[in-house]
């Protein structure tokens, strides 16, 4: 199916997954607002959010079910402002799993915690609306305006929780931060803009290459900002340092968002930005390689100094940063696919590890120390059973997800010549065995401190649904990778820089629309 | 007379772009809210005046219109609401925040030097006057509004949703009781 983005009817088929997404939030919002008081309220509101997030993943699936594809328009007609690929569907489904598997997990959280904020759930439509937009983004202002819907809906997430002091915190110093990285964003963006006339990603690749801009001081310094205003939203380091106060500040559903949907988006753009516009300069493999470098190594070294498991993981989060940016560095089709499937693995693992944090802590789960899950094993065997696979998971233990991806990523490396960052990598892996492992033996090989000490633990029947969904995907595609990594590679394969210009095509790209008219 | 005819736009280009910083460094250091409210209207005068000078003056009017008037008549009412006027405490600190602070004003002010010398390639410029002619053929608004509601209908009907976000985040925020 080809369509013409230039035509209303195309464009909104095209967008039909966001529309319908729209929908749902806008009628969600209506149904709060006059249904806000009572629990079944809260449960009318989390089933409406999730049965439209359902709606917009089968639309997503109807697109690609017929291949849809943007019609290349010819230059005088401005090229489109969202992307119709494969990466676009992948990432779309990725958002929306992660957000579908959210809503299990605040079901019987926000209830346990009375939080009776039913406007939660359109919070949560809004922030996954935002990163569609972003992962499909042709063009900087549309990646920027879904990063900032993504943000602004997450900044009020994280604090939705009013009574506690530490969610006040982490929503004020997540905002505070964010709204500063946003401008080194936009700096960025207005950069680029100045350097090659063109705020669309391709349009920028090909005023790239026809101008030859790769050394151009002005597109440097405009990169260098973008680099900064994602690095802050994945995490990377020396941009972490908000993480571990907002992870651990934060209801622990949504710092589980946080770190899964967020940091996904915000890679997907980064990704996309990378392959189409700046694909011809050089200069930023340097730069994220060393980014890369930086954050395995103190993501996993302060992780092992960390005593709540909250803030492990909030680290963890951190390094695996740092893993999935070697995919990026290595800049080939195989590290694409490695990208697509470490995300993926990635975003399973850590859902699901939060998930079962929020089951087994009370108060904004920050008190939860590994030693609490001491002799949990015995007590309950199949939530033990299930953090020990996330953990193995995210250690990279043969098996599971978590390993495939970090094999590929280390092919993907080694394969593009970056031998020292693979071992990097591999010295980072076993690094973060010192604080993954511990949580295993804590609950295999220790006795239960005292009677009931894991009597309040307690996930729900959806919550169960969710952590079981995340284990079983993680253990089988830890088995059968090949239809995931499939799909990796053709979705990843899709993000490309714009071929070389012809003849004057993309020289001047405002001037023929100013004449134009 | 011969001079202000030849550097005319320059002259009000550097009295109203110096008059921008002036008075947006003045508003970051007053202590009374009140005032840093004032000396931003300034700043967005002096902003609309630039865009002006490029021609723009239909969003030089906007500018004026929701910035300079309708935004900051809502800042001054909410700091008035608030009652901070009375507040002459400051969290600058000592030495080492002043440190800080003039080093990273040197970083900014070196990045621009290297700008002024990185000047975008001529062939992606726009030839000179071509704005002016562009409103001349169209009129002020529509050439505004035709790559609005058309290059641009989704990033504007986006906006549109992310001011409904920040709405529901703020009121969940300010209102709710738990």
């Amino acid at each position: 199916m080809s369509l013409d983005l230039s035509n209303y009817r195309d464009l909104a088929l095209a967008l039909l997954p966001e529309l319908v997404l729209t929908l749902a939030a806008v009628v969600l919002l209506l149904v709060v607002a006059w249904r806000h008081q009572t629990r079944a309220d809260l449960r009318v509101a989390a089933w409406v959010a999730w049965w439209g997030l359902v709606a917009a993943a089968v639309a997503v699936w109807w697109l690609w079910w017929n291949t849809a594809r943007a019609a290349v328009i010819p230059p005088p007609v401005h090229p489109p402002m969202i992307a119709v690929d494969d990466f676009r569907f992948v990432a779309d489904w990725l958002v929306l799993g992660t957000a579908a598997l959210t809503v299990f997990v605040s079901f019987d959280y926000l209830e346990r915690e009375s939080l009776l904020v039913p406007e939660y759930y359109v919070l949560l439509l809004f922030a996954t609306l935002g990163m569609m937009l972003m992962a499909g983004g042709e063009d900087l202002m549309m990646i920027f305006l879904g990063l900032e819907l993504m943000s602004v809906a997450v900044y009020v997430l994280a604090g939705i929780n009013r009574r506690s002091a530490p969610a006040a915190e982490a929503a004020l110093k997540y905002f505070l931060l964010g709204a500063f990285a946003s401008g080194f964003l936009l700096y960025g963006i207005a950069l680029a803009y100045g350097a090659t006339a063109a705020t669309n990603l391709t349009l920028i690749g090909v005023q790239v290459t026809t101008l030859g801009l790769q050394k151009s001081t002005m597109l440097l310094i405009g990169l260098g900002l973008l680099l900064v205003g994602f690095g802050f939203k994945v995490a990377a380091v020396p941009f972490h340092m908000w993480a571990p106060d907002v992870y651990d500040g934060s209801p622990t559903p949504v710092t589980g968002y946080m770190a899964t949907a967020v940091k996904a988006a915000a890679f997907a753009a980064l990704f996309r930005v990378l392959g189409e516009a700046f694909g011809a300069v050089p200069a930023w493999r340097e730069i994220v390689w060393w980014l890369a470098v930086i954050t395995m190594l103190v993501g996993n070294v302060v992780a092992l100094a960390q005593r709540t498991l909250k803030r492990m993981l909030a680290y963890s989060s951190v390094a695996h940063a740092g893993y999935v940016l070697v995919a990026v560095a290595a800049g080939t089709p195989a590290g694409a696919a490695a990208f697509v499937f470490y995300l993926v693995a990635y975003t399973f693992m850590t859902l699901a590890a939060f998930a079962l944090l929020a089951a087994k802590g009370r108060d904004g789960e920050r008190d939860v120390r590994i030693d609490d899950l001491a002799g949990l094993a015995q007590r309950r065997p199949w939530l033990a059973f299930a953090l020990a696979v996330c953990m193995l998971s995210l250690l990279g233990f043969p098996g599971t997800a978590g390993f495939i991806g970090k094999w590929y990523i280390l092919v993907a490396a080694t394969q593009s010549g970056q031998v020292p960052l693979a071992a990097i990598l591999v010295l980072a892996s076993v690094i973060s065995a010192g604080y993954y492992l511990p949580v295993i033996m804590a609950m295999y090989m220790k006795p239960e401190p005292f009677e009931q000490a894991h009597g309040g633990m307690r996930l729900g029947p959806l919550g169960s649904i969710a952590v079981a969904v995340s284990v079983a995907g993680l253990l089988f595609f830890g088995v059968r990778p090949n239809r995931l990594l499939d799909l990796a590679r053709t979705s990843g394969a899709a993000v490309r820089p714009a071929p070389a210009a012809t003849s004057g095509g993309g020289a001047r790209p405002t001037a023929p629309k100013l004449a134009g008219n | 007379m011969t001079w202000l005819a030849a550097h005319g736009t320059e002259a009000i280009f550097w009295w109203f772009g110096s008059l921008a910083m002036v008075s947006a460094a003045l508003c970051i250091t007053r202590r009374n809210p009140v005032f840093s409210g004032l000396w931003l209207i300034v700043t967005l005068f002096s902003i609309a005046a630039l865009f002006v000078i490029l021609d723009a003056q239909f969003i030089a009017v906007l500018q004026v219109l929701v910035y300079a008037g309708a935004i900051m008549v809502l800042f001054l009412f909410v700091i008035m609401l608030l009652n901070l006027g009375r507040q002459v405490t400051t969290d600058l600190k000592g030495p080492t925040g002043a440190g800080i602070a003039v080093g990273l004003a040197g970083l900014l002010l070196f990045q621009l030097l290297i700008l002024r010398h990185a000047a975008p390639s001529e062939v992606i410029t726009l030839p000179a006057g071509s704005v002016a002619r562009l409103a001349q053929e169209q009129g002020l608004v529509a050439s505004i509004a035709r790559p609005l509601f058309d290059t641009y209908l989704l990033p504007f009907e986006v906006t549109s949703i992310l001011l409904l976000a920040a709405l529901v985040g703020a009121v969940v925020l300010a209102m709710r009781k738990l």
